[in-house]
């Protein structure tokens, strides 16, 4: 018989909160060693409910697919056919989100450019203005319409293809900006009229205008200025979709721009990306809801944002009611950020490759977010721009090879019946069945 | 010089604009007025030739908005957001402006008459902005560059985290905003003034005006500066 009093009790396993995880211990001692919160670029890293959690259905007895190679899936899609006298005709449903010159370098808004056109797609400008590589390259520009204003200016209006009035971002809904002194180079400072070297604050709300009824006559000013030649965008965050989507139609937006959690920023406060705004899976119904019951589903044209990755998240997101997508941090992976073959310097900057957020700080191996000439120097445009190209092609044959799969002849006939859910909470948001049932969580009469 | 004369009573607004814009389309004529205007929105909006355009009559939102080149003179008062983004030229405005007057301008001078209401010359980025009368609360907040003169008083948190504006006032400062202090008036300030005050008719003195800037301790974000925002 063993004399437990004498023995050492056996060991147990050491067990480390999951309420005070290792990350957020190193927060917490980095909070109380700095005395500030944490800056970071990119959207956010929480494990939130996404395109991974639905599926398509494929085609059955009921459903017959069409041939792949063989017959035609188009990709078309025209943006701003409200009340634009010009239209934007874009040859896939994919368009790059708005970045800004100064966040980014020039080579790589000039890569951004020809990635794009070379797609027959569109880019944006940013916060920040429009630079002479961005227009030149892009055969289809957007010119956002920022609170800040920086650069804005009637000529610049005239010589893009759209007008994006920026609302809010999905990174951070009720946030703006701010551009740090280290990344004001001479060329930045002079397009913002600020003194170099100093931190640049992009304003949360426009200055002259406050709620939908302003909004409505400040698109009738930028209307007026451009002689309703081009489609008024509303970017929204993902915050409250059917009411933002529902005030923006009634302001006279041709196009909606919405962008989920997962949608990347320059620099914002990691309390901020993290903690404000829904997903982007949970934003897309309401706002095709609010169009549908607006009577304005594909007249005024829904683009959906912030996290989309692969063709298949495009399908997805069209299926649920979107007329187009836009990427921004998938393209400026496309483009090298946070590419493996410079994980020595990543490991110098603190951090690794996939990880690296400090995009603000201006070190970026890549050479893209940032305004060191020797870094921009690092990003081959040509070549960086071909890399967005193929990628985006890439994207647009996935989708085709999914609708396709579905019976479908062009993308935007894909629809919520061609998707289940593998959870119960992306069932919910997506309003589509949790797979191996017919229940849509949370639909009326249930 | 001829005057050319466009009823608002039988032209669309569409139809204003598109003339005004393209002035040359329409006639050889510099000189331009519009009656009835029936305080009506984007009135000479984006205009870029240097003609004179007279509007008889009070306006709405953003008179004059993004003006390049033209003048332009309000003979009653403005809406909120007259000559917003102004890039150059010059808007006269008789009366009254409401809020945001010459916000996020990047040049030209845009003369207010009477008062104007709160935010005048918001993020201003180089426009001159003199004002005859009082302005509200909030006003040149986060204003880049250009001058805004006040011959009446100004209203709570003036030049609340401007940056390199400079802001003159005959009258009393209710308060200011954060990082906004009085400076010194030196003779090239002086100089400034004598030149907006001639210009936009203004019967004031230089020396009766204080100059406020910006201390320029928010320019780099500081931990120690947190309970300034």
């Amino acid at each position: 018989m063993d004399d437990f009093s004498t023995k050492a009790p056996p060991p147990t396993t050491p067990r480390k909160s999951w309420t005070f995880s290792d990350d957020v211990n190193s927060d917490i001692r980095r909070a109380a060693a700095t005395g500030i919160y944490d800056i970071r670029g990119g959207g956010a890293k929480r494990r939130v409910p996404h395109f991974d959690d639905l599926l398509f259905l494929g085609a059955s007895i009921s459903r017959y697919p069409l041939e792949g190679y063989r017959e035609k899936c188009d990709t078309r899609v025209t943006l701003g056919t409200r009340f634009a006298k010009k239209p934007i005709e874009l040859d896939i449903p994919i368009t790059i989100a708005g970045m800004s010159f100064g966040a980014l370098s020039g080579p790589a808004k000039e890569a951004l450019g020809r990635g794009a056109t070379a797609a027959g797609t569109s880019t944006t400008t940013g916060d920040g203005g429009m630079t002479e590589e961005e227009r030149g390259h892009s055969k289809k520009l957007v010119y956002q319409y920022l609170p800040s204003r920086y650069g804005m200016n009637p000529d610049d209006l005239r010589r893009c293809d759209a007008i994006e009035i920026v609302v809010g971002q999905g990174a951070k809904p009720g946030g703006g900006g701010m551009l740090l002194g280290q990344k004001i180079s001479d060329r930045v400072a002079e397009m913002r009229n600020l003194p170099k070297g100093i931190d640049q604050r992009s304003a949360c709300r426009h200055p002259d205008w406050t709620g939908p009824d302003d909004l409505e006559i400040k698109i009738l000013e930028l209307r007026e200025i451009t002689n309703w030649e081009k489609p008024i965008y509303i970017k929204i965050g993902g915050a409250r979709p059917y009411f933002d989507t529902t005030l923006a139609i009634k302001a006279g937006a041709d196009v909606i721009v919405l962008d989920g959690m997962q949608g990347g920023t320059a620099a914002t406060q990691d309390v901020f990306i993290e903690n404000v705004g829904q997903p982007t899976l949970a934003c897309i119904r309401p706002a095709v809801q609010a169009l549908q019951d607006m009577g304005m589903h594909r007249q005024v044209q829904l683009v959906i944002s912030g996290g989309i990755r692969t063709g298949a998240d495009v399908a997805k997101a069209l299926a649920l009611g979107a007329d187009a997508v836009s990427i921004g941090t998938a393209a400026l992976i496309a483009l090298g950020d946070n590419d493996p073959r410079w994980e020595a310097e990543y490991n110098s900057l603190g951090t690794t490759a996939g990880a690296y957020d400090d995009w603000h700080e201006g070190h970026d191996p890549a050479g893209i977010t940032t305004q060191n000439p020797e870094l921009a120097a690092r990003l081959d445009p040509i070549a960086a721009g071909r890399r967005l190209s193929n990628y985006l092609k890439v994207m647009t044959l996935e989708a085709q090879t999914i609708a396709r799969a579905c019976g479908k002849n062009h993308l935007h006939n894909l629809e919520p019946e061609d998707l289940c859910a593998l959870t119960i909470e992306a069932a919910a948001m997506a309003g589509v069945p949790l797979a191996g049932t017919d229940w849509v969580p949370g639909a009326k009469g249930f | 010089m001829n005057l050319q004369t466009i009823d608002m009573a039988h032209v669309s607004l569409r139809e204003l604009n598109t003339t005004l814009q393209k002035p040359e389309d329409a006639s050889n004529a510099t000189n331009w007025e519009v009656i009835n205007s029936k305080g009506s929105h984007a009135i000479a909006v984006g205009l870029d030739a240097p003609i004179d355009v007279t509007i008889k009559g009070s306006t709405g939102y953003y008179c004059a908005g993004m003006n390049k080149q033209a003048t332009i003179r309000v003979k009653g008062s403005a809406g909120p957001g007259v000559a917003e983004n102004m890039m150059s030229g010059t808007v006269i405005i008789d009366g009254d402006a409401s809020q945001y007057a010459g916000a996020t301008g990047h040049g030209g001078l845009l003369v207010i008459k009477g008062n104007a209401s709160s935010r005048c010359g918001i993020s201003m980025k180089g426009i001159d902005i003199v004002v005859h009368g009082n302005i509200g609360h909030m006003s040149a907040f986060m204003a880049q560059s250009g001058n805004l003169v006040v011959l009446g008083d100004a209203g709570d948190a003036l030049g609340d985290s401007l940056y390199e504006a400079r802001l003159f006032v005959r009258g009393k400062v209710k308060s200011l905003g954060a990082d906004c202090v009085e400076k010194e008036m030196r003779p090239e300030h002086i100089a400034i003034l004598e030149d907006l005050l001639a210009r936009s008719g203004a019967d004031a003195k230089p020396e009766e005006f204080k100059r406020y800037g910006s201390a320029r301790q928010l320019y780099n974000f500081h931990i120690d500066n947190a309970s300034n925002y």
